[in-house]
């Protein structure tokens, strides 16, 4: 029986929740249960009666599709089985969904509604409210899977044509295509002639599996194939290749190599001190976050942190990062999937909504700080926004007598699935991953996330399990589903058996190859010893966490599937891991640019603009403040907080933050991040150089150390299969080799999102193609030696001096400020004409002596304030370093060393290396010394008053006020509240 | 009892996260605290009876499904409503921190109700409370403190007769303030929009302690964002003195 709850607030209440249940529960029984889901100060309740309103005229019921995961009715579900003290299989069902109550009229009311629910995941009702009365039919959106064939064989010996379509479009069921394998033409030819070598036909289930596991989201290919003369691919050469010179040098050099595990496991894990290490992953989440923007994020943001709690034998997760892409917010050009509009995209503002939303439930429910961010906008992020989601992890070096970052599956282990259930959410969310979005992208590829149970499983795994030594190897179920995660761990042993209808499901139907590759949240794989999956299992049921043997590590040199009985797959493990074709990738390059258009570099002399020019340019969306997404995201938990996301009276967001992931000891941990994602139109080889250089900058001018700093790669680009797109990220990874050795910071994770484009079409009809502008997000994690010595970027008091160390050159290109002038003078040039061609270079040898010397004047705690000079240049810095500490300046720009004169170079240009610091009158002395070989400027005071004054030549060049600064700087966040 | 150190339970399980940060601060302040899953006191209820203090540490019990701190008090209540009882009645100390205190007003042993700050938001941000009541043992020495808060649902909520109780029986334990932080930057005193600015409540003469801010967040100097400005400063936070209060409540007889 279906009966229904519903529960509203008491006084003046414009929604209310909804409880559909499905049960054979008794009045009596309901009775309680909703007196269980009621606040009697805020709340009352209606069961199975009509719920009374006031003066509204419709009501919209919001709730979600069938199958979409909905947390708060496993909540109320557990409740209820408490409550009523239910047995453990009980027929029970809750669906939930909110009501929220108009006063328009039909139109308006539909309307308002399609601006409350996405259609991919929810459904709306919409029910008219008749004598102050509503009331919604009880239909439960309950999943019903029809009958199929469980197994389906698939033969090869077709025509090429045939088995192209079976790679893009996907295995044919009837008249339909399952959707995408991504797998292309020579990889089907492969799987081909290795199953003609069997004798035999592959299931379904085989191909899918293969897909899974040679998709360009699990394999790399781009950075792992040949690409021109470069035999061993990118990633091989300079990425790991950096890292493994850096190490080797500093064992020469007898410096510490603190690198401990990299590249091997889900995270990367470094020394943190002599009895911990910490480690740090960065995902994107980016196609999901485009579909269904909160439900994208929040799995990006739960399933990083299960790259944590996989990490080793278990991390625990102490710090979350995220950084957005997005398009322009007040964009008002809707795109559509298909030519007959009937599948119309979000719009970037509602993406960014729910993106954001999605962070902040993840981050906060899994009571893990999120403490490191950042978010910009460009117009061509509005066809794919970006999401990345990090989290920082904490282990003991040793758990017991083992090295806590080794991990094997022995043979005769069991394979154990702990946490969620299986459902058919996330099918082809990797193959899916590695296309681009078009008419099919399949909508089971989307997912959302739920904490909780999450939470139970990280608590139990990481706080109790892991030291209890009960499981021999640990890693996440994320893209590709068991298919990936089960059969990577089978590595470790050399071969795995499992029994697919053990699995535990969500709703009965599922079809082995759906359960295979099912992405569904909050599952972990464990390899289990037999005689501890007692303890194991005894432990994790009083957790409320699930878990099930589902089969069996062995080392077979096989990988083999069975479903009630019978063997559904059989494939050689060498053949699975390694059956994928190698490709030559060929790169050109892109043709050369024009020169800057005249109107704007003739904008050079007009000096009274630059008040308005900085002014306006502070009040750029990319430039200013963030404090709205700051605030609504914990980072006061764990009790670690150091250095904020907002610093200062003035409350600037900080470019790195420090945290102390161990409460009694004086060791830090810095984070910072940078991407330069304009750059790349003129120069990817400098847009990473200057990404590189912004994040080890911005980690030392906090405090951090090249010495212990190690830093993350994440490429997103777009096309890949576009020469022109794969010379340019050629050029990028080069750059990340050149500089990663320069500064000696290792990478030690890294993921990339290779095709970021959409494909679909506009208002009017016509085919648009939108590709992301190629982008590069380099992180970086240090340790702090002693995080008391600090230093936040905000200026502290008046009379303090104000020094910029480093070079000023003309860099404007691709600038934040040319960015702004095309966009004022509505340039009609192309888009690298328009930013100009001078894009800043990173000067590795004079960046890293200011660094060291900056690392000791930190040391000495000689600086009051350290704020990192990057995207807006000089004049934004010091703008943001007066609002920071709501003081004023008065600076003269005369002496700084500028290769051109022009004040608008000065102001302006985004010059890297430059730190703008200021040291208290007693300390000038010392801090000059250690700068006396240094490019540096003196350039004035921090003052009392509320005055922004920058002089040259005797003249006011710009004559603000703080408190205007301070209203600019934090314009676009008060908007959003 | 002289010099020993009392023994506290800080419940966990379900979302509650703040437990580790919390034992950290009672261990500092003297304290001998424990994190005990409560499926693990459900199997052993009679626990209860070795401990002074109970905590309902902050955290996202539940998820905040169908309300925040309704579920785990539901739990809590269904298994251990004797035995919490029989505590209350004993001289001990219990606290409830942010969801914890969500908790402990569902679980009715504090008066009132939290629900979704005024601008539906989470928000984390420092803010100032200050204390009028002389009489509890968690407040004895604090007038004015800054600590803060990180919630979505920290809406204190009573009415006006209700509002008078608390007055006359000194059961008004914090009220949002413009103190040091507000001096510093200048932001609403009160941004969840509780009312007549209630932050914390007590009950049970003052043993009973429930507060949205978090102290325990706050136990360092450090993490202050007034300690940039000066550095040079004790080591201790202006949180700690709660929780040494806890601790010197059975230690000082």
């Amino acid at each position: 029986m279906i009966s229904r709850i519903y529960v509203m607030p008491k006084d003046k209440g414009t929604r209310a929740d909804s409880y559909l249940i499905d049960s054979k529960l008794s009045l009596k029984e309901l009775t309680k249960l909703a007196n269980a889901l009621t606040n009697p100060i805020l709340e009352k309740y209606y069961i199975n009666e009509p719920l009374k309103v006031g003066n509204f005229s419709y009501a919209i019921e919001i709730g979600y599709k069938p199958g979409v995961t909905d947390n708060v009715s496993h909540t109320v579900k557990e409740i209820a089985t408490d409550l009523l003290n239910l047995k453990k299989h009980t027929d029970f069902q809750v669906y939930t969904s909110k009501i929220l109550f108009t006063s328009g009229n039909k139109e308006r009311t539909e309307k308002f509604a399609l601006e409350l629910y996405n259609p991919l995941i929810e459904r709306a009702n919409i029910a008219q409210i008749k004598n102050g009365k509503i009331n919604f039919p009880n239909k439960a959106p309950k999943v019903i899977l029809e009958k199929r064939k469980l197994v389906v064989k698939v033969p090869l010996n077709v025509s090429d044509e045939e088995l192209i379509k079976i790679g893009t479009l996907g295995i044919k069921e009837g008249n339909i295509r399952r959707g995408p394998l991504a797998l292309d033409l020579a990889s089907m030819h492969a799987i081909k002639e290795y199953f003609a070598k069997l004798k035999r036909t592959p299931t379904d289930i085989e191909l899918e599996a293969l897909a899974q596991t040679w998709s360009e989201h699990c394999k790399h290919t781009i950075f792992a194939n040949q690409i021109d003369d470069i035999q061993e691919g990118l990633y091989k050469t300079y990425i790991k290749g950096a890292t493994n010179l850096i190490r080797k040098q500093k064992r020469e050099r007898g410096q510490q190599d603190f690198c401990v595990s990299v590249f091997s496991d889900n995270s990367g894990g470094i020394i943190f001190d002599k009895d911990f290490l910490i480690t740090h992953k960065v995902e994107t989440h980016n196609s999901p976050s485009f579909l269904d923007p909160f439900g994208g994020a929040i799995t990006g943001i739960v399933g990083v942190n299960r790259d944590t709690i996989g990490f080793g034998l278990g991390a625990k997760p102490v710090a979350n990062t995220y950084g957005f892409c997005f398009g322009e917010p007040d964009e008002k050009r809707h795109l559509y999937l298909d030519k007959e509009q009937k599948q119309k995209m979000l719009l970037p503002k509602r993406i960014m909504d729910g993106v954001i939303k999605g962070i902040n439930v993840g981050g906060n429910c899994s009571g893990i700080p999120t403490i490191s961010g950042f978010v910009k906008f460009d117009e061509r992020y509005r066809g794919r926004p970006l999401v990345f989601a990090g989290t920082v992890g904490l282990i003991p070096k040793k758990i017991g007598a083992r090295l806590s970052h080794e991990k094997k599956a022995k043979p005769r282990d069991c394979v154990v699935i702990i946490g969620g259930r299986t459902g058919a959410d996330g099918i082809h969310g990797a193959t899916f991953s590695s296309v681009a979005t078009d008419f099919n992208s399949p909508a089971t590829a989307v997912q959302i996330g739920d904490p909780i149970t999450q939470k139970k499983l990280s608590d139990a795994i990481i706080k109790e399990a892991r030291d209890m030594n009960l499981y021999n190897s640990i890693t996440d179920i994320g893209g590709g589903g068991m298919s990936s995660s089960v059969a990577e761990m089978a590595k470790e042993s050399g071969g795995v058996k499992v029994d697919l209808e053990k699995v535990p499901l969500k709703y009965p139907g599922l079809r082995p190859w759906e359960i295979w590759i099912s992405e569904s949240q909050e599952r972990m794989t464990l390899a289990v010893p037999k005689n501890k999956i007692k303890k194991l299992f005894k432990l994790l049921e009083s957790r409320e966490v699930e878990a099930t043997v589902v089969g069996e590590f062995t080392n077979s040199g096989k990988c083999v599937l069975y479903y009630k009985g019978k063997k559904i797959m059989d494939m050689d493990m060498e053949f699975l891991h390694n059956g994928l074709p190698k490709h030559h990738l060929r790169t050109s390059p892109p043709p050369a640019l024009a020169d800057l258009p005249l109107s704007l570099a003739r904008r050079g002399a007009r000096g009274e603009v630059y008040t308005k020019d900085l002014e306006n340019l502070l009040g750029s969306k990319n430039l200013n403040g963030f404090s709205f997404i700051s605030e609504q995201y914990d980072h006061e938990v764990q009790g670690s907080s150091v250095l904020k996301p907002l610093s200062g009276p003035g409350r600037i967001n900080t470019d790195a933050q420090v945290f102390r992931p161990v409460l009694n000891s004086n060791k830090g941990v810095v984070l910072s991040s940078a991407l330069y994602p304009s750059y790349g139109d003129i120069s990817t080889y400098d847009m990473a150089a200057c990404a590189l250089d912004t994040t080890v900058r911005n980690a030392v001018a906090s405090g951090g150390t090249l010495s212990h700093l190690a830093i993350l790669d994440n490429f997103c680009w777009c096309s890949s299969y576009d020469k022109t797109r794969l010379y340019q990220l050629v050029e990028a990874v080069k750059a990340c080799y050149d500089y990663a050795v320069g500064y000696g910071t290792p990478f030690i994770s890294g993921k990339d999102s290779m095709f970021n484009d959409f494909k679909g079409y506009d208002e009017k009809g016509n085919p648009v193609a939108i590709s992301i502008p190629p982008t590069l997000l380099i992180s970086a994690i240090g340790v702090v030696s002693d995080f008391y010595k600090v230093v936040s970027p905000e200026f502290k008091n008046a009379g303090d001096i104000i020094y910029l160390l480093g070079e000023t050159h003309d860099e404007l290109g691709a600038s934040e400020y040319y960015k702004m002038l095309g966009e004022i003078e509505n340039n009609p040039a192309p888009e690298q004409a328009r930013y100009g061609a001078s894009v800043p270079k990173v000067n590795l040898e004079k960046n890293l002596k200011t660094y060291l010397a900056l690392e000791k004047a930190i040391q000495k705690e000689l600086l009051n304030s350290s704020l990192s000079v990057t995207s807006g240049g000089f004049g934004i810095a010091l703008a943001k370093a007066c609002v920071g500490g709501m003081l004023g300046c008065k600076i003269n720009v005369e002496s700084m060393s500028a290769g051109s004169n022009s004040a608008m170079v000065k102001l302006f240009s985004e010059s890297q290396g430059r730190v703008l610091v200021s040291v208290p009158p007693k300390n000038t002395r010392e801090f000059e010394k250690i700068f006396k070989d240094i490019s540096n400027a003196r350039l004035g005071t921090v003052s009392k008053d509320n005055k922004f004054i920058i002089t040259e030549d005797n003249k006011k060049i710009v004559d603000s006020s703080v408190k205007k600064l301070y209203d600019i700087y934090h314009k676009f966040s008060n908007s959003m509240q | 009892m002289k010099n020993k150190k009392p023994k506290i339970i800080i419940m966990s399980g379900y979302g509650l996260n703040c437990e580790e940060e919390t034992k950290f601060a009672f261990d500092w302040a003297g304290g001998n605290a424990d994190i005990i899953h409560i499926n693990d006191l459900i199997a052993k209820p009679k626990m209860l009876k070795e401990y002074q203090i109970l905590v309902f540490p902050g955290g996202f019990a539940y998820g905040d499904d169908t309300g925040s701190g309704k579920a785990y008090a539901n739990k809590f209540k269904n298994h251990l409503l004797k035995e919490l009882c029989e505590f209350l009645s004993r001289d001990t100390l219990v606290i409830g921190i942010c969801n914890g205190f969500q908790i402990i007003t569902n679980l009715e042993i504090v008066p009132g109700a939290l629900t979704y700050n005024k601008n539906g938001k989470f928000i984390d941000r420092w803010l100032d409370l200050e204390t009028r009541n002389s009489t509890s043992p968690w407040l004895k020495g604090i007038k004015k403190i800054s600590i803060p808060i990180t919630h979505g649902e920290g809406r204190y909520i009573t009415n006006p007769k209700e509002y008078k109780t608390l007055k006359k029986n000194e059961q008004i334990a914090f009220l949002y303030a413009k103190g040091d932080i507000y001096k510093f930057q200048n932001l609403e005193h009160n941004p969840n929009g509780s009312q007549y600015d209630i932050a914390g409540v007590l009950a049970y003469n003052g043993r009973v302690l429930g507060m949205m801010p978090h102290p325990e967040k706050a136990i360092f100097a450090h993490q202050s964002p007034l300690w940039y400005k000066n550095k040079k400063v004790s080591k201790e936070g202006q949180g700690l003195q709660i929780f040494k209060n806890g601790v010197n409540y059975f230690k000082d007889r």
